[in-house]
């Protein structure tokens, strides 16, 4: 059974008078059901979400576009400090981002050539082995999610990420420099945070279950098409497998078995 | 018996009042940093586990090196020890007593920590690793209790302690062993992902428990008219020396396989915390030559018989197993692990002030038990002789 108007103000009033609030309320007193309510919400049709990215028409500016796009939809703040940085869609170097791979003789220009990172959405991800309490895991169409209001901040997940793409809130987010962001919170429409929590990229699972893309694809779709896609690896007529099929992808450390479902055409 | 720790000396009093006051600093000091965050602590984006995880795994070393005086005496009928197993049960109780506390100043959201009963996930080596501390600390709260209960009355404990007693050895293997899981299973952080870290945590724990022990029985036996006995040291000595010398071995044979390989992954962290890498020099390095430099010391004092037995000497080499388990385990072996990132890059990491502070609260808190818990086992035993 699920929660309805009803059971939900009374679960509130009581929690209210505890001092309990939000969906640790409802987790409490109605176990379960807030999830089999959220279960109702139509999921995305994809089996195994995965993105392409295509550095060859990848430029500065438009890694900048999505990495904003991505940040002001998810209310991710400018902290002004690099040592407590969130960062959900971000660059690194070549030699960085694929620090296997590096060799004296690369020319500069690749070498320190920025590419896009992101969460890889490994098929056998790791940090979700490692939560202790179910605040990440894989979703069947292969997002892996994460709740920010059950996470404790206990950073194993970060920990077990091999690819830095976890981010915690050493800091308060909604405390974050006024003057750094002025219009905080950016998307009235996406939670805000708590100090002392992990988050990460989630494929923007809001956007996908509304069948939208994610808001860096789009955000790259406006200047350019088809340098970042966003597609279903299970389904063969999909854009990424076509493009999978047609060019030589890389993904970020293979060896360690965790799957990225991230691909770039170097 | 819990009346015999509020009835002692000044010193007695003086000592917790002091170890109160710094209980009182870190709690003041954790109040600040609840109230603002982590970002207060030398914690980073890159470094996410420092100094607060780096003594909780020090400490369950600690309380698993009790097991080596329960062990001889239990299984191996080793008599003299059964003066000081509760020594070694009590040490553990204040050891993972101090694990807890630093799990939870290390978490974001503290409120948060129910979820990990009400939402468990049997596949997450923490949830293992809290059910393992807590069932040895009641294990060793329940066996110290009834046994020194039983020795006051001058009877024999109970049929189900010595079943307690029995499952409370393998657990303190257990308890080293999933906190040594807590790393040893991770993908891409080299430095730990090594089939030997259960090993090396269990050889370093039953080294530096027992040489906790051996400067606790000394100072048990300057402050009390209970003597911990001159035969039962010089056997922890010698447990001691044996454990220490597997650790060093266990460690030479990481730095071989590493530095033999040649493969970078598994050679960064250790040219990092001794060398420095890509340019970057290492905060670390003093330390981890110090600590290098302790093991030398302690293996020097430890392994020649005349040294070893005379108890100046032995707690000399023993206050330097400690030094140098405390620093490579308590420190280097969590923050190499991060250092270079997933990117090679090196970011460094050091504790801040009231990081340390934090700390400090904890270990007073694990002192301040202990010293209550030795209180009770030495007014005891002191009533038992007269």
């Amino acid at each position: 059974m699920g929660v309805d108007r009803r059971g939900f103000l009374k679960i509130a009033g009581i929690s209210a008078l505890l001092g309990l609030g939000g969906k640790t309320a409802i987790d409490f007193f109605a176990p379960g059901d807030l999830e089999a309510s959220m279960d109702a919400v139509p999921l995305t049709e994809g089996k195994r979400w995965a993105m392409v990215i295509d550095m060859q028409k990848m430029d500065e500016e438009m890694m900048d576009k999505c990495i904003e796009a991505c940040h002001s939809e998810h209310n991710v703040p400018d902290l002004g400090n690099p040592k407590d940085e969130v960062k959900w869609l971000f660059k690194e170097e070549y030699e960085h981002t694929f620090p296997g791979q590096k060799h004296d003789y690369i020319g500069d220009e690749v070498k320190h050539k920025n590419f896009l990172l992101l969460c890889n959405h490994c098929s056998n991800p790791p940090c979700c082995r490692v939560c202790p309490t179910k605040a990440t895991w894989q979703r069947k169409d292969g997002v892996v999610m994460m709740d920010q209001h059950r996470c404790i901040g206990c950073r194993f997940c970060m920990a077990a990420c091999p690819f830095g793409a976890r981010s915690f809130n050493w800091g308060d987010p909604r405390k974050a420099p006024k003057e750094l962001n002025p219009d905080f919170p950016t998307n009235l429409g996406y939670p805000t945070r708590e100090k002392g929590v992990v988050e990460k990229c989630t494929f923007c699972a809001e956007r996908i279950a509304k069948g939208q893309l994610p808001a860096c694809v789009e955000a790259a779709n406006e200047i350019k098409e088809n340098v970042l896609t966003f597609g279903d690896l299970a389904d063969p007529d999909s854009g990424v497998r076509a493009i999978l099929r047609k060019h030589y992808t890389i993904r970020r450390k293979p060896e360690l078995g965790t799957e990225p479902n991230i691909f770039y055409i170097v | 018996m819990l009346d015999r720790a509020v009835t002692g000396s000044q010193k007695y009093w003086g000592w917790l009042i002091f170890l109160l006051i710094l209980m009182g600093i870190g709690f003041a000091c954790y109040l600040y940093q609840f109230k603002v965050g982590l970002k207060i602590t030398g914690m980073s984006r890159d470094v996410s586990w420092g100094f607060y995880i780096g003594q909780l795994t020090y400490f369950v070393g600690v309380a698993a090196g009790g097991v080596m005086v329960v062990l001889p005496y239990y299984l191996h009928d080793y008599k003299a020890f059964g003066r000081i197993t509760i020594l070694g049960e009590f040490l553990a109780v204040a050891s993972v007593v101090m694990c807890g506390l630093f799990v939870m100043v290390d978490l974001g959201n503290l409120p948060r920590m129910i979820n990990i009963m009400i939402y468990p996930n049997p596949t997450s080596i923490l949830f293992w690793d809290m059910i393992v501390l807590n069932v040895y600390m009641l294990l060793n709260i329940v066996i110290g209790w009834n046994v020194l209960s039983a020795e006051r009355k001058g009877i024999s404990y109970q049929k189900w302690v010595k079943v307690l007693i029995y499952i409370s050895i393998p657990w303190a293997f257990s308890i080293h062993t999933v906190t040594a899981f807590l790393y040893a299973g991770i993908p891409g952080r080299h430095f730990w992902l090594t089939a030997i870290m259960a090993a090396r945590f269990l050889s370093s724990a039953f080294a530096s428990g027992p040489a906790l022990l051996i400067l606790l029985c000394l100072i048990v036996r300057k402050v009390s008219k209970f003597d911990p006995g001159k035969e039962q040291i010089r056997t922890l000595g010698g447990i001691v020396t044996y454990a220490f010398i597997l650790n060093m071995f266990f460690l030479l044979l990481e730095v071989f396989t590493a530095f033999y390989s040649q493969i970078p992954g598994h050679m960064h962290s250790f040219i990092y915390l001794f060398w420095g890498l890509e340019g970057h020099g290492s905060v670390l390095a003093p330390w981890m030559w110090a600590s290098v430099a302790f093991a030398v010391v302690a293996l020097a004092l430890l392994i020649v018989p005349a040294t070893r037995r005379r108890e100046d000497i032995l707690a000399v080499g023993c206050a330097a197993v400690i030094a140098s388990t405390w620093i490579d385990k308590g420190f280097g072996l969590v923050i190499g692990g991060f250092i270079p990132n997933p990117f090679e890059r090196v970011f460094e990491y050091w504790p801040t002030v009231p990081e340390v502070l934090i700390s400090v609260g904890v270990w007073a808190t694990g002192f301040f038990i202990l010293s209550v818990l030795y209180k009770i086992v030495v007014s005891v035993k002191e009533e038992v002789a007269a």
